[in-house]
């Protein structure tokens, strides 16, 4: 495991967010056949925009990947959510805290 | 009733005041880039224009490369925005939100209807060309004006009943413009100022609106939102356009909406030209006055309300005076998700980078697994002193974000054949080796 994804551990639940987010960045990788390898996605790069580059049409390709795989719906209606593509960690955070499966 | 934010409506008097107050607001200027994100604030910012005899500008990205080009089209440019001011350079406004207590006491103001010539000019409409440089078309008041009046017979909006018309699309490009905010303003149906984009998002925005309520949206959104297993609102019409809408999911978006779905069928240059409903004709039916004509190798369109003769960017078969069919695009055209370029255009932006020797690009079909289905770009370079990072940055710079190359491969020099020429398939399989070794 790579130092980027074991900085994600969180004390409460160490092993489950860092093999979330492990799987997220996987997810993003084969879902956009980006030229990265998952573990090259560190946890506070942008997703969006500069950084990793990933541009509207990604963003919904993801939606879509993450609302079949973990029955989360993204919004973007409140702040919270708004925020829910700063990084690679926020989106996690939020799986974690939304899904149904 | 002019708009709904929030599922709040927004009523005639209080958009008479927002546009004076606007056009009050504008700093010394000719024309204006209105970027606003919120489509409320760019009805007001547009119609503040007109009446203050100020042309809008909308050029085809807000990349801040086309943004800087857009200052010298004009003397006096100021890009009115209501997000986060980008340096770019260009001068800008934030549009200026009214006080509460501004609004209520200003009710007493009046609510006449500011007259406009049918000949004033509403908008240039940029499209990127194919040197760099972006091609204004002109877009006069009447004629718009027109065109819409005859979109909303067509769709069954020009009764008494009053619409609520809810968008997926940006106001900034020419279906925007024309079907969520021209098509409600000149026919008395409300505009939503919101343009949600994740699917549950779209749902809910439809379902706070009043019925008779429509959905203007695009192949890619309609394909997301009955991907995504959220359920979906009734709709009372749902309009698609930017891209060809495959027969399968037109008939599945009829479906799971409970509504017709009509297609439109336009250009930049041109604006709309044509409609169909894919589930009952494959033949598309010009607007009044529009007719089409083969010439040096191209279908040209003009009449009715175009306003130059132009050479469509579609191979048409015409099958009577007023119907054509879709045979498909000029190989040169590129267009992802509705954002039109051309191979030209992005090779020019490429090849103007300095420290690229040679670069192309070229068009790749999405993968079967694609959720959205959208067909990328590519392109193989010539630059051994810079790194994909850095090329990568100097081509934001140029281009909309959605062009920049799937894969982007860097190669000792480009497979050109004798003529000069690269084949697409030879350009392809350097990609398939590339990815291979890496």
């Amino acid at each position: 495991m790579s130092d980027q994804v074991a900085s994600l551990r969180q004390p409460s639940a160490p092993a489950d967010a860092a093999t979330l987010a492990a799987e997220v960045a996987g997810l993003i990788v084969r879902a956009l056949n980006l030229d990265v390898t998952p573990a090259q996605i560190t946890p506070d790069q942008p997703l969006y925009g500069e950084g990793l580059g990933l541009d509207s049409i990604d963003i919904l390709e993801i939606a879509l990947v993450v609302s079949k795989q973990y029955g989360v719906q993204l919004r973007a209606d409140s702040e919270e959510n708004g925020r829910i593509f700063g990084s690679l960690r926020q989106l996690v955070d939020y799986i974690a805290a939304h899904r149904t499966k | 009733m002019v708009a709904y934010r929030a599922g709040t409506a927004i009523r005639v008097p209080q958009f008479l005041r927002d546009v004076r107050r606007v056009a009050r607001a504008f700093p010394p200027c000719t024309h204006v880039v209105n970027a606003c994100a919120d489509r409320y604030h760019f009805a007001v910012g547009l119609a503040a224009a007109l009446v203050s005899g100020r042309a809008t500008l909308l050029p085809s990205s807000q990349a801040p490369e086309m943004v800087r080009q857009l200052g010298s089209f004009a003397p006096l440019v100021i890009r009115l925005t209501d997000e986060e001011a980008t340096g770019n350079g260009t001068p800008h406004m934030r549009y200026p939100c009214a006080e509460a207590r501004a609004e209520r006491t200003g009710r007493a103001g009046s609510a006449e209807v500011p007259q406009v010539d049918a000949a004033q000019l509403l908008a240039y409409v940029f499209t990127s060309g194919s040197t760099g440089k972006p091609l204004p078309y002109r877009k006069t008041f009447g004629p718009l004006i027109d065109c819409v009046r005859e979109q909303a017979r067509r769709l069954g909006l020009s009764g008494a009943a009053r619409w609520a018309l809810l968008a997926t699309v940006p106001p900034q490009h020419m279906y925007g413009l024309e079907a969520s905010v021209l098509l409600p303003l000149a026919s008395g149906h409300a505009l939503c100022a919101e343009r949600p984009f994740y699917p549950a998002d779209i749902a809910a925005a439809l379902e706070r609106l009043p019925r008779p309520r429509a959905l203007i949206s695009t192949p890619v959104h309609l394909r997301a939102l009955l991907g995504s297993g959220v359920t979906l609102p009734a709709v009372d019409l749902v309009l698609c356009s930017t891209a060809p809408l495959a027969q399968q999911l037109a008939a599945e978006t009829e479906r799971r909406f409970h509504s017709r779905l009509l297609e439109i069928y336009g250009s930049t240059e041109t604006g709309q030209i044509a409609m169909r409903q894919p589930t009952h004709s494959v033949q598309w039916r010009l607007w009044p006055g529009v007719s089409l004509e083969r010439n040096r190798g191209a279908t040209w369109a003009r009449g009715g309300h175009i306003e130059q003769p132009t050479a469509l960017q579609d191979v048409l078969e015409m099958t009577g005076p007023d119907s054509f069919m879709l045979q498909g695009r000029v190989s040169d055209l590129v267009n992802i998700a509705g954002k039109r370029s051309s191979l030209a255009y992005l090779n020019h932006q490429l090849n103007s980078i300095p420290g690229v020797e040679d670069g192309a690009f070229f068009h790749v079909e999405a993968r079967e697994d694609s959720p959205t289905g959208i067909d990328r770009v590519a392109a193989c370079v010539v630059a051994p002193s810079l790194d994909a990072a850095r090329l990568l940055e100097a081509l934001r710079e140029r281009i909309d974000a959605v062009f920049l190359p799937r894969p982007l491969v860097f190669v000792a020099q480009l497979p050109r054949n004798g003529t000069g020429k690269l084949p697409l398939a030879t350009l392809r399989s350097l990609v398939r080796e590339t990815k291979s070794v890496a």
